[in-house]
């Protein structure tokens, strides 16, 4: 019992603690890091399924972290918005930790407890990032999320450490303005509570220096989340990542901060003030439309697996940030549903690009070919990841797009109906030459000459699991999708739009 | 004018910013560019600061407020300066050291590899 009302300290501390753990851990023996971050996230994933109960039961929770009531004290607050978000977090976390093992064994096998405590560290900045109700803790779970994803991402090939440097400089300037814009927060309020800040700021909305904080906010939140034309650092960033961290850091950091921006958006300001008052949706929506044509086409021109995801990536943060400011209902809705759906796709897809470099050594898009015979089991889940990308039903990827395209349609917004249909194209004509590569071109290796039979096969097990795992649950989302709109999603959507 | 001097705190960290961000853009130099952020988070630790100085004003510890005083003692918080943005930007100066060091870090491992810190020589060597 005890157990189940803490459950939302815990989703936060255990991995934390973990870290400590794994760190002496790592001093004795390497292999015992292992099975410590396994555990704590398996204990994190049933700390966040609790949390999500305990939410459909009773509603929004609010937890006092050491007792003290909110405007002073920092405040947890799960509602259904981010239950649904934690789960998600925990779920990929936890699976892409499985698929981690074998991985970190063979890039990294002098830094496996820097890795896993690093890992552990990434998961607690973003789960806490996703439950804090506190602008300024929100802030420090910012940072410790970035500051080990610049470390894990360095970790990678010769390439890493210049796209590492990269991110570091963008992403603390998208932090740094975060903290400006809640700086101005402050000094017009003299809270830092979201609850709060929602009661206080509505007699402030006339003035300029909510505004300028509006902005800085909005532009901080856009860097790190890579949106058009503030998305320079992520396409080299993820590429040149270890596969192990690229399965955790694309499909988990900039959806965690999509969820900030809708998260401040309706919870700090109100729906009623970023769309009415302002009136920059339409500008906005148009931005979208620019970064899911621009992500698209340059996906389009790589020769590279990885980094193809990376601009399709790219594109998907402009679904979800159109999506958001097309201000319905719908719109809305849709682009919840694609934070889950969307880490879920991109996990299925870079763990898939994982297990090529583990098993054939190369990234690029020739090294495909003539893995169906090869691969089986592996190519089927990526069939489905690719179909669920480009929006097959019944699998998830096609739900979320419906309800944003229902949602463009009740905006009139037909420019970025037209931007999700050309992208779904796009994406088809991608994944459909990678199958065709993979299925129809016999395998050669880089001289055109035959390669031995033997040298490439199916994946290990502990590799195939967490792809296998993640290709089931994008079908049963897709067929599940109804229910968790209708008890989970609705609640998340501010009255009167 | 008086507008200016009377906020002459903003337009210090303004100033300050601007001269990072500058450095952390338009620089060749890694060393550079990590400088230019370093003052562009001591820019903004500048604004928090600022905003909770107060002249004449003292630490919020109410100096005579135990035993039998307590209820005659008269508060007024307009004589306290407030302590919160100050506690703020202890975090932040530890968030700014922790990313200094991860920069410094990724420096070391750049010129490690590739001889060279300067961003030009770099391109050409990953072209």
């Amino acid at each position: 019992m005890i157990l189940y009302k803490q459950a939302p300290a815990l989703l936060v501390i255990i991995p934390l603690l973990s870290a400590f753990a794994i760190n002496i851990g790592g001093w004795f023996n390497h292999r015992s890091c292992f099975p410590i971050a396994l555990a704590a996230m398996t204990a994190t994933l049933g700390a966040s399924l609790l949390t999500i109960a305990q939410v459909l039961q009773t509603g929004p929770i609010s937890y006092r972290l050491g007792g003290w009531p909110p405007p002073f004290g920092i405040e947890y607050v799960v509602d259904h918005l981010n239950s649904l978000v934690l789960v998600t977090i925990a779920l990929v976390s936890l699976l892409a930790v499985i698929f981690a093992k074998l991985s970190v064994e063979k890039d990294l096998p002098d830094k496996i407890p820097q890795f896993y405590t690093l890992y552990v560290l990434l998961v607690t900045g973003l789960l806490g990032m996703t439950i804090t109700g506190d602008a300024f803790n929100l802030y420090v779970l910012l940072e410790i999320s970035a500051l080990t994803g610049y470390a894990l991402i360095a970790l990678g090939d010769n390439r890493a450490l210049p796209a590492s440097f990269n991110y570091v400089i963008l992403g603390t300037i998208g932090a740094s303005f975060y903290l400006l814009g809640v700086g101005h927060l402050y000094i017009m309020t003299g809270s830092l509570n979201m609850g709060d800040l929602f009661n206080i700021l509505p007699n402030l909305y006339a003035t300029r220096a909510v505004f300028v904080a509006f902005l800085l906010i909005l532009c901080g939140v856009w860097l790190k989340m890579a949106f058009f034309p503030l998305h320079t650092w992520l396409p080299n960033a993820y590429t040149y990542a270890p596969s192990a961290a690229g399965c955790l850091v694309a499909p988990l950091v900039t959806k965690v901060s999509v969820y900030i921006m809708i998260r401040l958006m309706l919870s700090v300001f109100s729906s009623w003030y970023v769309f009415d008052v302002l009136a920059l949706s339409g500008a906005i929506v148009w931005l979208a439309v620019a970064a899911i044509l621009f992500g698209s086409i340059l996906a389009l021109a790589q020769k590279d697996l990885k980094k193809m995801l990376t601009y399709l990536i790219v594109a998907e943060v402009g679904y979800m940030v159109g999506g958001f400011w097309l201000a319905t209902v719908s719109g809305i809705t849709g682009t919840i549903l694609h934070i889950v759906n969307d880490a879920l796709m991109t996990f299925c897809l870079f763990v898939f690009a994982g297990i090529v470099v583990y098993q054939t050594g190369g990234q690029k898009l020739t090294d495909l070919q003539g893995l169906y015979r090869k691969m089986p089991v592996t190519m089927t889940a990526f069939t489905i990841g690719a179909l669920s990308m480009i929006g097959v039903p019944p699998t998830a990827g096609f739900f979320s797009k419906w309800y944003l395209i229902l949602g463009a349609i009740e905006a009139g917004s037909y420019h970025f109906m037209a931007a999700l249909l050309i992208s779904s194209l796009v994406n088809a004509i991608l994944f459909f030459k990678i199958i065709e590569i993979a299925y129809f071109e016999p395998m050669t290796d880089h001289h055109g000459g035959k390669v031995h039979e033997t040298v490439i096969s199916e994946a290990p097990f502990s590799m195939l699991l967490p792809l296998l795992v993640v290709a089931a649950g994008l079908i049963v989302i897709g067929l599940y999708s109804g229910t968790i709109v209708t008890n989970i999603i609705r609640f998340s959507i501010p009255a009167g739009l | 004018m008086e507008y200016l001097i009377s906020h002459y705190n903003y337009w210090i960290y303004i100033l300050l910013m601007m001269v990072g961000l500058y450095a952390m853009l338009a620089k060749n130099n890694l060393i550079k560019k990590v400088i230019g952020m370093s003052i562009f988070q001591t820019a903004i630790i500048v604004f928090y600061v600022s905003t909770g100085a107060k002249r004449e004003a003292t630490i919020p510890i109410i100096a005579h407020g135990h035993g039998h005083d307590t209820a005659h003692a008269v508060i007024n918080a307009a004589h306290y300066a407030n302590p919160l943005p100050h506690v703020l930007m202890l975090t932040a100066i530890v968030v700014s050291v922790g990313t200094l060091g991860v920069a410094l870090a990724i420096c070391l491992g750049i010129y490690r590899r590739y001889n060279t810190l300067e961003e030009d020589e770099l391109q050409e060597q990953l072209q």
